[in-house]
């Protein structure tokens, strides 16, 4: 059908006046959405504190979510325990008693490698965690992968501290409001973090794929292999991730880039550790004189 | 569902819809279905704000004020951690192309609408995933199944808008 050639409402002038400014509006909005995604394409931590406000308001909620979700999924848990409890008794008295030798090694080597480190004077990064707190909830209807961290700067979190679990590294803080913090998780798109094979040291970077994968790529020499199996841990270049904590682990063996899976998993929602960056941040450059400017 | 005709005295409006604070209601919690305590992976979830701001446009066109996708817009922006001013831009440029539409389409039928639909679904998931995912991400696997998913689901959201819209008399 074509269109009708008048879209007026009716006489009434009111009628028309006001139909006429909410189409304004309507485009007004959009121009103002317009201006607003250039502002967040190229200044992306500009919505900081209104994101932080309604986070102030949602976490809450998303946190008792969680004790209502993990109370339900324990329940199954629970019963199976009650059941299994004299058989995994027996079966735990057994690997205490296989596990004595190793653990009196391990206690052996332990001591052997803190005198040495003593020897050489290494000194202990600062890897002291500053609050253990859990993700409560993420970004899942965006292709982006953020996670919202139940803990903000009241708790002394700060901007840019990296974030892991017990099995490996989740991201790192991006923003902070006074109770949460927004994560960007390891293997968002934009993430980029630099590691090394355990097994020789080799240098890669690990960066986000977008669909729960990272991309290993080698940062040295072309041509290497990469094999299905190996692990990567942070090395602690640039700064901000303590060195050695496993990130990836390669799941086809590939030349130059592979691709791998993350170690920790973030879906098990336990607790996360936010540690200190590892080195502090540079000191801000020094003012500049007041005469320098002009010229 | 019928009700008797009410007796309204002449100089007194009639009472207006509740769709009036119930349809941008609705649209802003569908928005915050995001904080279901789940950390994914892979962009998992519909756009539940989009939905219901689209089953409540196919179902009666005055049934939400005509700028009001950009304040809602704004706020799913903010809630769902998508690059802010994306869902303003994009679900405004929806309305506007539902209104071209309506112009050309009078009389449609509720598959008609799902098209519309669809078509307003996929474009703002893809042109957000432009916007907020670098060009190189591999995301498309997930977004296609995510627009799969939510266009099978919209029928359901339209028949929820619908069922919250009960109150218009049919006139």
């Amino acid at each position: 059908m074509a269109p009708p050639r008048n879209r007026r409402p009716g006489f009434s002038r009111r009628a028309q006046y006001s139909l006429f400014l909410a189409y304004v509006g309507l485009v007004g909005g959009a121009l103002i959405g317009a201006a607003l995604l250039l502002l967040s394409t190229f200044q992306p931590a500009a919505y900081g504190a209104v994101r932080g406000f309604f986070a102030e308001i949602t976490t809450p909620i998303s946190s008792g979510l969680t004790w209502v979700r993990d109370g339900i999924m324990s329940v199954p848990t629970t019963i199976s325990n009650n059941w299994n409890v004299s058989s995994e008794n027996v079966r735990l008295r057994k690997q205490i008693k296989d596990d004595e030798a190793l653990v009196m090694r391990a206690r052996t080597l332990n001591q052997e490698n803190r005198r040495l480190r003593e020897m050489v004077k290494l000194r202990d990064a600062n890897t002291e965690a500053v609050v253990a707190a859990r993700l409560v909830n993420s970004s899942a209807m965006s292709t982006r992968r953020y996670a919202t961290l139940n803990a903000g700067s009241w708790q002394g979190v700060k901007h840019g501290m990296p974030v892991r679990e017990p099995d490996g590294l989740v991201g790192q803080v991006l923003e902070t409001s006074p109770n949460t913090a927004r994560v960007l998780l390891v293997v968002d798109p934009e993430s980029v973090i630099p590691v090394r094979r355990t097994r020789d040291g080799l240098p890669a970077i690990a960066a986000g794929r977008g669909d729960g994968l990272l991309d290993i790529r080698s940062a040295s020499i072309a041509g290497v292999p990469l094999m299905a199996g190996d692990v990567f841990v942070t090395s602690g270049t640039g700064g901000v991730f303590p060195p050695n904590i496993p990130v990836a682990r390669v799941m086809q063996s590939a030349r130059d880039t592979a691709i791998a899976q993350p170690t920790a998993n973030p879906d098990t929602l336990d607790f996360a550790l936010v540690l200190q960056s590892f080195l502090p941040p540079p000191p801000p450059p020094a003012e500049a004189k007041p005469g320098d400017a002009k010229k | 569902m019928r009700r008797p005709p009410e007796f309204i005295p002449l100089g007194r409006t009639e009472r207006p819809p509740r769709s009036i604070w119930l349809a941008p209601l609705s649209v802003a919690l569908g928005s915050l279905v995001t904080i279901v305590p789940m950390v994914a992976t892979i962009p998992i979830l519909p756009p539940f704000g989009l939905m219901i701001l689209l089953g409540w446009r196919l179902h009666r066109a005055d049934s939400l004020r005509v700028w009001a996708p950009a304040p809602l817009g704004l706020f799913d922006d903010i809630v769902t951690g998508q690059p802010i001013g994306a869902a303003m831009l994009f679900w405004t440029l929806c309305f506007l192309m539902i209104d071209v539409i309506d112009t050309r389409i009078v009389w449609r039928n509720f598959l008609q609408n799902w098209l519309i639909a669809t078509g307003a679904i996929a474009g703002c998931l893809l042109l957000t995933r432009f916007v907020a995912s670098p060009f190189g991400a591999h995301v498309d696997t997930a977004l296609v199944l995510q627009i799969l998913v939510s266009v099978a689901l919209f029928p359901l959201i339209a028949r929820f808008c619908a069922w919250l819209d009960r109150d218009v008399r049919e006139t």
